[in-house]
Formats: structure tokens, C-alpha cells, sequence
């Protein structure tokens, strides 16, 4: 606890700390292209750049497809990089998503998670992270804006660890925790500088010249995308080793590819992912209270799917109740499709709940009330909380 | 016999490629290298280079490549000469080599991005006149009339002025060039290597099997690209417009030759009527009016 006491503390928006994290990383390139609700991340990274308390080059890019080709660039020629953005931005980037995943080069990508046009919407939801989920990238999901900033960090570290290597995206919701100030506990700069060395990757050597990301003939291109679903797999160790160490640093425990709230004796669970899991965790309190016997299982890592997590948390619950912030249309909550098929074979009945698209507001409240309609047998395999 | 062949040199984009027979693509890669020297690095949009430059199990470049998506490769190069920098390598040179498509369509608002940043890379255009790597579809910079596949009564629009549009830019270095003309190619090369910002240089680069003639024509037909006034050949240096080689002498209307003599030995111009020759002989010489006053300036 002392130790806790004595850490640095700051009141920062989501935004700002996520920014902080990224000055202690020390990357040396960055292009961000300005979209609600990330732009004043960018804002206050020009900021740092421009005081010259981070010395890095911001390219000030044309557009979002070229940010992620930027930091690509930079990637490939052995700089640490970083881009952010949301949303439409994300989407546009889409191309160059796939191209840095697929060539695995470390890189980390804040996403302040906002809605998709069409209809146009600047509120929160998963729609635009999940949608990249296929791209070879690792991808995080903070809960508040303290995680945010450690997640941040820890992203880094992981992309650049040797057993790993490859994009890690850091989700976060738009304007939920974006623009919602906490109180952050910070790490110290020489601490940062000690999880984080400086890093070792680099493509481009003179002296031995290669082609990086030529055309690859089908039995190399199927072996390519072997090695990168067993380095995935190979990932969630090394995701818990890294945040493990964080711990040690930070003093606070809370770090895992899940994270179990009053689960372990829980005979009912939701699942969720995101700022909205602390709204589950007040659901589950209150529940509690109620006599029923209720916990949470947040998704902190959702690539590489921690499905053996999932597994060992929830397969002896009588009902698990999935709360989902993005569709895959035609078919369902994604993270409910996820979670049913980790637990495929196993007996536990699994619903699924599509709320709080484009910003619908979800509080506590909703989540108490599907638990007590799961209890009462009125919960259908899947709702819209219209 | 020619000077070229007096001239001993090790070849730096090795033999042996995916090129057609006849293509210019590894003759004006291996004059560049050669110029730029080992610390180069080529970034290569989607293209007939793509294909040129190998697979996985290698390639002939003897520099390194970094291989781009279609839109993406001026912003790769930017990050790329960030990194570079920042750690503290202040000569290499950074040079997207791009087809006309990449360049002047799908990529141009990363181009003119990177221009407008004034990025410290080299951007060579190497126009084929059209998207060759699909099968010859129209470009914005392929010329009016010429035959492509999705132009198959022949292009409606007129050429996108690329290296002009770039000048706009302000940036310190356009130039054309022509793999007919070597010398000269070699000698804005050289040039754009000593200078510090966006650079770009837009080659003419004849493409056999897409503007329908022999593959032994290459040479020729680049060649009277340039004696009929189609393709320009000069320099802008810090705004300061200069013709050079042989276009020095074509301001008299006289000493360059007619256009049907370029458009006859292609297959891409074959069903040009007489009316529509004359319109391209019409905006040729209206260019070369603009070019007087240019010259002037
Ligand atoms: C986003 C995207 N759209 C389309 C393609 C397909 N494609 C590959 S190369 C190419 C044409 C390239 O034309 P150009 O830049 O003129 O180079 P060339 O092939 O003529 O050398 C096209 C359309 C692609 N690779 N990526
Ligand atoms: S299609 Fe044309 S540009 Fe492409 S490789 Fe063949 S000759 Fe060269």
C-alpha cells in the first residue's frame, strides 16, 4: 500500500494520458491525422514535440491511409512509431492495417473507439476496433483512463518483444474516457526507460540489402500466415509475462489478458470489454447484494482471443450474459460469437446483449435487468437494448 | 557506334528479372542506382516493378527495397527518411520508384502531401502511360487517343500535366528524362541527388507489349518521343525552368518532327483518324508555345 501512496498521481483526460505514455515511451516518429474523439491526443503531442520535452519527428500527414504508411516507413528503417485515431480514420487506414500487420513490424496505434458512418455518429462504440480484428495485429482494450496509460506502455513493450513482434492497437472509448478526467498514477521516466530499452528492430541495412514485403509464391505465403497465428498463440504468454512485470513496477495488481471480478464463485458472469466494465462491475455489486450470485469477466486482450481464459472462468457458470458495442451483421455480437465458441462443447448457456451503438447511453441499471430477466428465464439468446 | 557501350559498368539491378523483353524498367533502374549509390533505399508501389523486383526467394536489386501498397509509397518513403535521420544518417537516399498510375491517381494526394511537406525524397515517375500490371487500363496519364483496354475507341482526355503539377509545388527539383537520352537522365539524377527536399523526376519509359510495338523499338520510339516535342526533356531548379539535350533545340517548330512519326510505330495510335492526329499535333505545338514563354521567364 505505501508504495501505491507514493507514486506519482495527475489528473489527466483519457486523451492526455494516453499522450503521457507516449512521451515516456520515446518514440521517434509519429503521424496522426486529426478525427473526433482522438484529436487532442494529437494536440498534445504537438505540444510535447514542439517544448521539446519529446524529441520526435510528428509528421503532419495528409490523410490517415499515409499516417499508417508513415509509421510503417519508419518502422521498416528501425524507429519506434506511433499513430492514433477513430473511427472513418481508422477505416481509411484499413489497407495499411493489413500491410504493417502482415509484414509484422512493431508499431503501436491508439484507437479512441467511435462509431461508423453511415448514419454519422462522433459517439462511442467497438464498431471500428473490432473490425480490424483480422489483421495480425494485437489488440488491447482499456477500461479507464489509469489503464489507458499502462496499456500504452505495456503495448510498446509487447510489439517490440522479439517473440512476439507485430502491431498492437490500444483501444479506448471515444469520449468515455477520452475526454473524462482521473486521477492517473504515473510511473517515473527512469522506470519507463527500464521496461522499455530502446529498440532493436531494423530492415533497412546497406550492407546487406533485402526486399522487405515482396511477392510471396503460395506454399511461402501460407507458411507466412502459419507463423503468424503461432506467434498470436505464442503472444498470450508473453502478454502476461510483460504485464506481470508491469505490476512489480506499477504496484498495482491488475493485469492478465482477462480480468475476473468476483467470478470465482459467481454462478452467473457477463463479459465485457471496455469502459462500460465498470458499469458491469456496479451491476455486479448490486446483484450481489440482491442475493444473487454474479461476477464479470473482462476482455482486457481481445487478439490473441484468450479462449483458454475464457474456458477456465466460465465453464461451470449456469448462464453467461455477453455485452456487445459492434455487430457483425448477419450473424451477431461479436464478442458473444467469440466467447461461444471458446466454450463450444462445454454445456453453459451464453447470451448476447447489443447495447450502447453510436453512444446509447448504458448504465448499471441495464446490466442488472438482463441479469434478473436471465434469472427469471425471460432473456432471449440475443437482445438489442433498443 | 554509340558512346554507351565505350562506358565500362557494373551492372546494379542484376539481369535475369521478370521484365519483358524490350522493357525499360531495368535499364532506368540500373542508370539510377548506379548514380545514387549503395545508400539507397527504393520504395516500390504495386506495379509491372512489383513483379520485376523478385519474390520472396530474391531479387536483383542490389539496394534495399521496401515494397508499398498502391496509394501508400510517398508516405512510406517520408516515414522511412524520418527514421533514417533520426538516427543520425544524414546521405541516404530515400526514392520512391513508381508506375504513372500509383504517381498521378491513386497516390497522388499522398504525392502532393509529401511534396507540400517538402520531404527529403526522391520521387521518380516512371510512365508506361498506363496501369501495365493489370493488362493496360487507362491512367490519367495516358495520352489522348491511345488504345488501352478500357479505352478500347481511344482515350477522350488529354494527359495529366504531372511534371508541371508538380513544379506548383514548389519544391527544389523537376525534371523529365527519357531512357533514349541516358546522359542526360544520368545527369538530373545526379543532380537531384545533391539537393535537400522533395525531388521529383518523371522518366518516359516505353512499354512494348502496352503501346503495341517490337521490343526491339524501345529505344526508338522514346527517342522520337522526344524529337517530335511529345515528351520534353528539362529541368526546374528552384522555379528556374531549363530545357536540356536536345529539346534545347525543338523551340523552332521546324527542327522537331511530326508527330505521326512517334504515333505511327504504335498499335495504341493505329486507328487514330487524320482529324485526331492533327488535334495531337495542334496541343503539341500549343505546348511548346507555353514552353517559349516559360523559357523566357
Ligand atoms: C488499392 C489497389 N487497387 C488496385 C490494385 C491493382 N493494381 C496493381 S498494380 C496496378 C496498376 C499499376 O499501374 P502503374 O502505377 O501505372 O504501374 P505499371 O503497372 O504500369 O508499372 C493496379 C491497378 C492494387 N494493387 N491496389
Ligand atoms: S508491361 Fe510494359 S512496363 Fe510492364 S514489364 Fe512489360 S514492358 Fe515493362
Amino acid at each position: 500500500m505505501t508504495q501505491i501512496l507514493k507514486r506519482k498521481a495527475l489528473a489527466l483526460v483519457g486523451n492526455h494520458a494516453v499522450a503521457y505514455a507516449v512521451k515516456q515511451a520515446k518514440p521517434q516518429v509519429l503521424a496522426v491525422f486529426p478525427i473526433t474523439p482522438q484529436t487532442t491526443m494529437l494536440e498534445k503531442l504537438a505540444e510535447y514535440i514542439s517544448s521539446g520535452e519529446l524529441k520526435a519527428e510528428l509528421v503532419r500527414i495528409e490523410s490517415e491511409h499515409s499516417a499508417l504508411a508513415t509509421i510503417y516507413g519508419a518502422a521498416v528503417a528501425g524507429a519506434r512509431v506511433f499513430t492514433a485515431t477513430a473511427s472513418q480514420g481508422l477505416l481509411y487506414m484499413g489497407e495499411m492495417i493489413y500491410w504493417a500487420g502482415g509484414q509484422r513490424v512493431p508499431m503501436v496505434a491508439a484507437v479512441a473507439t467511435r462509431a461508423i458512418a453511415e448514419p454519422w455518429s462522433i459517439w462511442d462504440d467497438h464498431q471500428d476496433f473490432m473490425s480490424k480484428r483480422d489483421a495480425i495485429w494485437i489488440q488491447i482494450m482499456a477500461e479507464n483512463v489509469q489503464e489507458a496509460y499502462d496499456l500504452t506502455l505495456q503495448a510498446f513493450r509487447i510489439s517490440e518483444d522479439e517473440r512476439v513482434i507485430m502491431p498492437v492497437m490500444m483501444g479506448f472509448d471515444g469520449f468515455i474516457l477520452t475526454h473524462t478526467m482521473e486521477r492517473v498514477e504515473v510511473l517515473e521516466d527512469y522506470e519507463v526507460d527500464s521496461f522499455l530499452p530502446p529498440r532493436q528492430f531494423n530492415l533497412i541495412d546497406f550492407s546487406d540489402p533485402i526486399g522487405v514485403g515482396p511477392i510471396a509464391q503460395p506454399d511461402e505465403y501460407m507458411r507466412i500466415r502459419y507463423e503468424a497465428m503461432k506467434a498470436m498463440e505464442r503472444a498470450k504468454s508473453v502478454i502476461e509475462e510483460i504485464m506481470r512485470e508491469y505490476e512489480k513496477i506499477s504496484g498495482r495488481k491488475q493485469y492478465g489478458l482477462v480480468e475476473c471480478y468476483k467470478c470465482e464463485d459467481a454462478k452467473y458472469a457477463f463479459v465485457t470489454m471496455g469502459a462500460w466494465s465498470g458499469d458491469a462491475k456496479v451491476a455486479v455489486d448490486r446483484l450481489r447484494d440482491q442475493g444473487i450470485e454474479a461476477g464479470l469477466l473482462k476482455i482486457r486482450v481481445f487478439r490473441p482471443f484468450p479462449r483458454e481464459k475464457i474456458k477456465e472462468y466460465l465453464r461451470s457458470m449456469k448462464g453467461v450474459i455477453v455485452f456487445d458495442r459492434a455487430v457483425s451483421f448477419g450473424s451477431g455480437g461479436i464478442l458473444a460469437n467469440e466467447v461461444k465458441s471458446s466454450l463450444y462443447g462445454l454445456e453453459v448457456p451464453v447470451y448476447s446483449v447489443v447495447a450502447g451503438l453510436g453512444g446509447k447511453d448504458v448504465r448499471p441499471l441495464h446490466f442488472q435487468k438482463v441479469m434478473e430477466d436471465l434469472i427469471e428465464g425471460r432473456l432471449e439468446e440475443e437482445r438489442w437494448l433498443l | 557506334m554509340s558512346l554507351i557501350t565505350q562506358v565500362k559498368r557494373i551492372p546494379k539491378f542484376y539481369r535475369g528479372n521478370a521484365a519483358c523483353p524490350g522493357c525499360p524498367i531495368p535499364r532506368e533502374l540500373d542508370i539510377l542506382i548506379e548514380e545514387l549509390g549503395e545508400k539507397t533505399v527504393l520504395v516500390v508501389p504495386a506495379s509491372c516493378s512489383t513483379v520485376i523486383l523478385g519474390d520472396t526467394s530474391g531479387m536483383p536489386s542490389t539496394v534495399p527495397v521496401v515494397h508499398s501498397a498502391f496509394a501508400a509509397s510517398a508516405a512510406i518513403a517520408s516515414g522511412i527518411v524520418r527514421a533514417l535521420r533520426m538516427r543520425g544518417d544524414k546521405d541516404a537516399i530515400v526514392t520512391v520508384w513508381a508506375g504513372d498510375g500509383a504517381t498521378g491517381d491513386i497516390g497522388f494526394a499522398t504525392l502532393s502531401g509529401a511534396a507540400e511537406r517538402n520531404e527529403d525524397i526522391l520521387y521518380v515517375c516512371y510512365d508506361n502511360e498506363a496501369y501495365m500490371n493489370t493488362g493496360i487500363q487507362r491512367s490519367s496519364l495516358t495520352p489522348k487517343g491511345a488504345w488501352t483496354t478500357t479505352t478500347p475507341e481511344g482515350k477522350r482526355e488529354f494527359k495529366k500535366p504531372l511534371p508541371f503539377i508538380m513544379a506548383e509545388h514548389k519544391i527544389p527539383y523537376v525534371a523529365t528524362a527519357s531512357i533514349a537520352y541516358p546522359f542526360d537522365y544520368q545527369a538530373k539524377v545526379r543532380k537531384a541527388k545533391q539537393i535537400h527536399g522533395f525531388r521529383y523526376i518523371h522518366l518516359l519509359s516505353p512499354c512494348p507489349p502496352g503501346w503495341r510495338f517490337d521490343s526491339s523499338l524501345t529505344i526508338e520510339i522514346a527517342k522520337l518521343a522526344v524529337e517530335t516535342g511529345v515528351w520534353p526533356l528539362f529541368e526546374i531548379e528552384n522555379g528556374e525552368f531549363r530545357l536540356t539535350s536536345v529539346s534545347k533545340t525543338l523551340l523552332d517548330k521546324k527542327n522537331r518532327k511530326p508527330v505521326i512519326e512517334y504515333l505511327k510505330l504504335q498499335g495504341r495510335f493505329s486507328k487514330l483518324t487524320e482529324e485526331q492526329t492533327k488535334e495531337i499535333q495542334e496541343s503539341i505545338d500549343e505546348m511548346w508555345e507555353q514552353i517559349k514563354e516559360m523559357v523566357k521567364k
